[in-house]
């Protein structure tokens, strides 16, 4: 937190709270990736109140219908209303996401802090393991979990997670390296402090900001991750607003409607760029290294 | 030269390790082979039985592994359960799809992301760097399925400038941006970090106080020295790329190694997705043996440290 410390007596933000929000809102990027974040997580939690439709009410009748006034983003197969589906969508994709970064974040940095906090034989091992997993394609890592799992939702955010884990594993691991070796750790233990203990209160805390960047920055890769999973087919299936699913189902289409490909994918494009906007400006603001800040 | 025998011999308890990973995640996947095999096939139990014990899976777990890795290194990976022909022969039939959808995506990648790096890099926080930023963050975001259907559409469909299918070079081209796309996100963010920390050293003053065209400046002594990280990365996706790019290979319903591995792990094809492990891993290795030997030839240091 040396960097908030550092920075010039113009920012006379009180707390320190305070003071964070700000260089971090004081960024174009990042303010326009919190305003569009919080926009689509709104409508999707908003969903059964603004959608102008029930988004899984079919009418036949109004099948294949392109954009209109009356629906904004046209119609699907079934004549569902694709507004409202895609609104609903973001139900499933971002908060699958979310579930899976949380997920990875958890058991990434207890597996990081032990190998670099118990280093010797487990920590040779485990890297190496961690080492070997990463050089697969994070996706096709998942596809193989999935299929040891079975198709489903709650085991593509399962699958997506734990193919997460190395990742941040690693990076848990090479912050901790760093940290065991400060006074305050020598002092905890000269206290008689436990390794768990240690672990726990002085390990943990100081690897937070590490963590809270790198969970951001792979948010939208989660998202777009289960997503991927749901569109070849083997996630959210088809009735379920997801839009990779609903993407899935518009390609046969796309000759004809068209609208059913671009608007569920421009909504995912749109959520992944807002994450991804925000977690670019937290990395700078939490990297005290970061020497060219915008 | 004992520096890439060293590599090389390294990775052997990497592949060893690799295998036997692969090898147990495919003995939990539910599901029987045999069964996957012949679905809606009307074969009486006794003859799957039969094809049980001429695949050797009615030998126990560990003498199966056993008899695996013996062969493996014999170089007989086997062949596949399904087609029943080697699966040296099925992976080289798929390899040169695959491999020049990896070169076709890298060739854009780099392109792309080399030209936003650069314009980014040699004036930073202005708002050439901004624009430059924000194209390869949209890079980044894309969902490769997502884009690559609406350019097959765009310029498939209504345009009609480029065949969606097919083997051709032309064919070759919607599927290489789609892959590019991303992989010029990442890169054009390493290469304007690596430009800006070469800007500021004393031999870019030395080479715009002898008079050199601003030009040649960046191109001949920043860039230069600013590509290693980059070129770590791209090596790091050309590798990952030669394994098949799944998404990609789908979306195009190209031929391709990403599309073989995920159908083997759906099928429970043993043989199949162990020689795709093998060669993944193999392909993994030398690549980063020839970005090790690329390194040299970007910069000189490197070779005399290595010497050393």
């Amino acid at each position: 937190m040396n960097a908030i410390a550092a920075q010039p007596a113009t920012l006379k933000a009180r707390s320190p709270t305070l003071r964070f929000a700000r260089r971090l809102f004081l960024n174009p990027g990042a303010l326009i990736g919190t305003i569009l974040f919080s926009l689509l997580v709104l409508a999707a939690i908003l969903a059964p109140f603004i959608a102008p439709y029930d988004w899984n009410e079919t009418d036949v009748g109004m099948r294949l219908q392109g954009p209109s006034l009356e629906h904004l983003f046209g119609t699907d197969l079934h004549g569902r209303d694709l507004f409202s589906r895609v609104i609903a969508g973001g139900r499933y994709s971002i908060s699958l996401g979310i579930a899976t970064v949380l997920l990875s974040l958890f058991v990434g940095s207890v597996i990081g802090i032990v190998l670099g906090f118990v280093g010797g034989r487990i920590d040779v091992w485990g890297s190496r393991l961690i080492d070997v997993l990463l050089g697969f394609p994070a996706i096709v890592l998942a596809i193989m979990i999935v299929s040891v799992l079975g198709v489903g939702l709650v085991n593509v955010v399962v699958a997506v997670a734990i193919a997460g884990v190395p990742r941040f594993a690693r990076v848990v691991r090479g912050a901790v390296l760093v940290v065991r070796e400060q006074l305050y750790v020598e002092a905890a233990r000269a206290l008689g402090a436990s390794d768990i203990r240690i672990m726990a209160r002085h390990l943990l805390p100081n690897v937070v900001p590490t963590l809270v960047v790198l969970g951001t920055l792979d948010l939208g890769n989660a998202i777009l991750s289960t997503a991927t999973l749901s569109f070849l087919g083997l996630g959210a299936q088809p009735p379920t607003p997801e839009w990779g699913a609903m993407l899935s189902g518009g390609r046969e289409y796309m000759r004809y409607a068209p609208w059913m490909m671009i608007f569920p994918g421009l909504a995912l494009f749109l959520v992944v760029m807002s994450v991804n906007l925000i977690g670019d400006r937290l990395s700078q603001v939490l990297d005290p290294k970061a020497k060219d800040r915008r | 030269m004992s520096f890439f025998a060293k590599r090389i011999f390294g990775v052997i308890p990497v592949i060893l390790f690799t295998w036997s990973l692969v090898f147990v995640v495919l003995q939990i996947i539910p599901g029987d082979p045999v069964n996957l095999m012949l679905a809606g096939v009307p074969a009486s139990e006794e003859v799957r039985q039969r094809e049980r014990v001429r695949l050797g899976l009615d030998k126990p777990v560990v003498e199966r592994y056993v008899t695996f890795v013996v062969r493996a290194v014999q170089g007989d990976l086997g062949e596949s359960f399904r087609s029943r022909r080697p699966v040296t022969t099925m992976i080289a039939e798929q390899m040169g799809s695959t491999i020049e959808l990896a070169l076709g995506g890298l060739l854009v990648g780099l392109v792309m992301g080399i030209i936003l790096g650069i314009l980014a890099g040699i004036r930073p926080n202005s708002w050439i760097d901004s624009t430059c930023m924000a194209l390869a963050l949209v890079g980044v975001s894309l969902p490769s399925f997502w884009i690559g259907m609406v350019l097959i559409y765009v310029f498939g469909t209504i345009l009609m400038w480029v065949p969606i299918t097919g083997r051709g070079l032309d064919a070759l081209i919607l599927p290489s941006i789609t892959v590019g796309l991303f992989i010029a996100g990442g890169f054009a963010r390493l290469v304007r970090s690596s430009i800006i920390e070469a800007m500021g050293q004393d031999y870019i003053r030395t080479a715009r106080a002898k008079g050199l065209p601003p030009v040649k400046v960046v191109l001949k002594h920043a860039l230069r020295n600013a590509m290693i990280p980059p070129v770590t990365l791209l090596g790091l996706q050309f590798a990952l790329l030669i394994g098949g790019a799944v998404v990609t290979e789908n979306v195009f319903a190209r031929p391709g190694l990403g599309t073989m591995l995920v159908d083997a792990v759906l099928t429970k094809d043993m043989p199949l997705v162990q020689a795709l492990i093998v060669y993944k891993t193999a392909a993994y290795v030398i690549i980063n043996v020839i970005i090790d030997l690329i390194y040299g030839l970007i910069d000189p240091r490197v070779r005399m440290e290595r010497a050393s």
